[in-house]
């Protein structure tokens, strides 16, 4: 996994922006690349609350909200916040590590509301790789797949 | 029958994981209180049940329904509505602990297999012995208070299979009688399906230390380094007489591969591997590693020694610094 290390300079060029523009380019990207994959889920018990993505080592944090249309970046103090460097959150989407496991050695923090982080938790869970596999870009199924076998 | 593995499944993914990666059968729950694992968002719905009992059938696999939490007197149709559906989808085996639940199975579902769940709290030959004569129970899962020298002793005296707990998070060792988690929250695990609702448990980052709350209740403070545990109240650390340590319970997982030998001798049905709630990456994990050490006992039980890899693979999976023998190996009685 050594080469999922990132860049140093681009740490330092995405840790200098402000909040607002990277919560509307993920919100923006997650819903052009992920979320025809995302949208067959139920997203009902979370549509509305306010979430909060830290990657740790980019100093980034995405806040957004999720509605029947997909992600949309918010503002409002975050309900839920999840907190992980950029290789462990993408060691969780490549179903490479379990979330408890980071839990318990710390690498993982959720903070806010236990029970939303859960439903969460479980939701994803319980998506199945090769459907979203299927419906995300070429490209991006690509590289996915390789984050998943290596 | 020896030996089995029986791996948990909180979602259909998960269930994929644990066949693929060959478990003999997965044990899972329907989306409510009817099951001690009643996370939000966890579970099968009839849907799903019926998809993974597809394929697990399919690829000669089995499926175990826990309903293995007590029924209440004003909710008593919710569990055997449960039965009804457990026996309409065709599952293996339905795993009880209320007796009332399992009079219900078996008058109306003859030959719908019983499995004794550990919520039970069957530790004696006799008692297993008494589920067997009123109900036709076909298999145990004894509680994680036993040394090996008396599983064995109730093995011995009964038909009932036995299936033992092999890997997982430890419970405190009262199964099926535990009300500590009710003291903080008014629900208790055995008939709200949790130990610690969700909606009761809160995280906090502060300056002395990540803190755990259980309704508002101080279970733990983590040091920078150190390891987290689940929220619970038996895995707290509390202040007893001037001194803080954990009082009831140390946050430890069950670990037996050690033992895979004596308990293929002893005649053990099935291997029980803990955590519906985990995700799909440790199902996966965890069954692939037992599945590799059962084969290998099975062909040298004489010459059997855990590879290293295993354990460490183990390890990076477990709950709290390090795992156990459990009672399995205890020294006193």
């Amino acid at each position: 996994m050594q080469n999922l290390a990132l860049p140093p300079q681009l740490v330092n060029a995405v840790a200098r922006l402000p909040a607002a523009p990277p919560s509307l380019a993920f919100s923006l990207a997650a819903n052009r690349l992920l979320w025809p994959a995302l949208k067959t889920l139920d997203w009902r018990p979370l549509a509305g609350r306010r979430y909060a993505i830290r990657i740790k080592d980019l100093g980034l944090s995405l806040r957004f909200t999720v509605t029947a249309r997909g992600f949309a970046p918010d503002s409002g103090a975050p309900e839920l916040t999840i907190s992980a460097t950029a290789r462990d959150f993408l060691l969780l989407l490549g179903r490479r590590e379990d979330p408890d496991t980071l839990f318990f050695s710390r690498r993982l923090v959720s903070e806010g509301d236990t029970e939303l982080g859960l439903t969460v938790k479980n939701l994803l869970d319980a998506l199945d790789p090769e459907v979203v596999l299927h419906r995300l870009p070429a490209p991006l199924a690509h590289l996915a797949r390789r984050l998943m076998a290596a | 029958m020896s030996l089995d593995l029986i791996c948990p499944a909180g979602s259909l993914v998960s269930l994929k994981a644990a066949i693929d990666n060959g478990a003999d059968a997965v044990y899972m729950g329907f989306r409510d209180n009817t099951n001690a694992r009643a996370f939000p968002g966890l579970n099968f719905d009839a849907a799903q049940a019926a998809e993974g009992l597809r394929y697990a059938h399919e690829r000669g696999r089995k499926v175990l329904l826990a309903l293995n939490t007590y029924p209440q007197s004003d909710t008593w149709t919710r569990w055997t509505g449960a039965v009804d559906q457990a026996a309409k989808l065709g599952m293996d085996a339905v795993i009880l602990a209320d007796p009332g639940l399992m009079r219900y199975a078996v008058r109306h579902y003859p030959n719908l297999r019983l499995h004794l769940s550990v919520q039970g709290s069957a530790t004696s030959y006799e008692a297993v012995n008494f589920y067997r004569e009123h109900f036709g129970i076909q298999r145990a899962v004894l509680p994680r208070v036993l040394s090996l020298p008396q599983v064995e002793n109730v093995v011995k005296h009964t038909g009932v299979e036995i299936e033992l707990f092999g890997f997982g998070g430890l419970c405190v060792m009262v199964e099926g009688r535990c009300l500590l988690s009710s003291y903080c929250t008014g629900e208790s695990p055995n008939s709200a399906g949790v130990c610690s609702p969700a909606k009761a448990v809160q995280w906090k980052d502060t300056p002395a230390g990540l803190e755990s709350r259980l309704n508002g209740v101080l279970l733990d403070r983590y040091g920078k380094d150190e390891k987290a545990g689940y929220p619970t109240l038996c895995k707290g650390r509390f202040d007893v007489g001037g001194e803080t340590y954990y009082a009831i319970e140390e946050p430890t997982s069950l670990n037996t591969l050690d033992l895979l030998p004596e308990m293929l001798k002893i005649g053990i049905a099935a291997i029980k591997i803990e955590g519906r709630q985990r995700s799909p990456a440790y199902v996966a994990q965890v069954t692939k590693v037992w599945r590799a050490a059962i084969d290998a006992v099975k062909k040298d039980a004489a010459g059997f020694k855990p590879a290293p890899a295993w354990q460490a693979e183990l390890n990076k999976l477990s709950e709290g610094q390090s795992h156990t023998l459990g009672a399995y190996h205890r020294p006193w009685k």
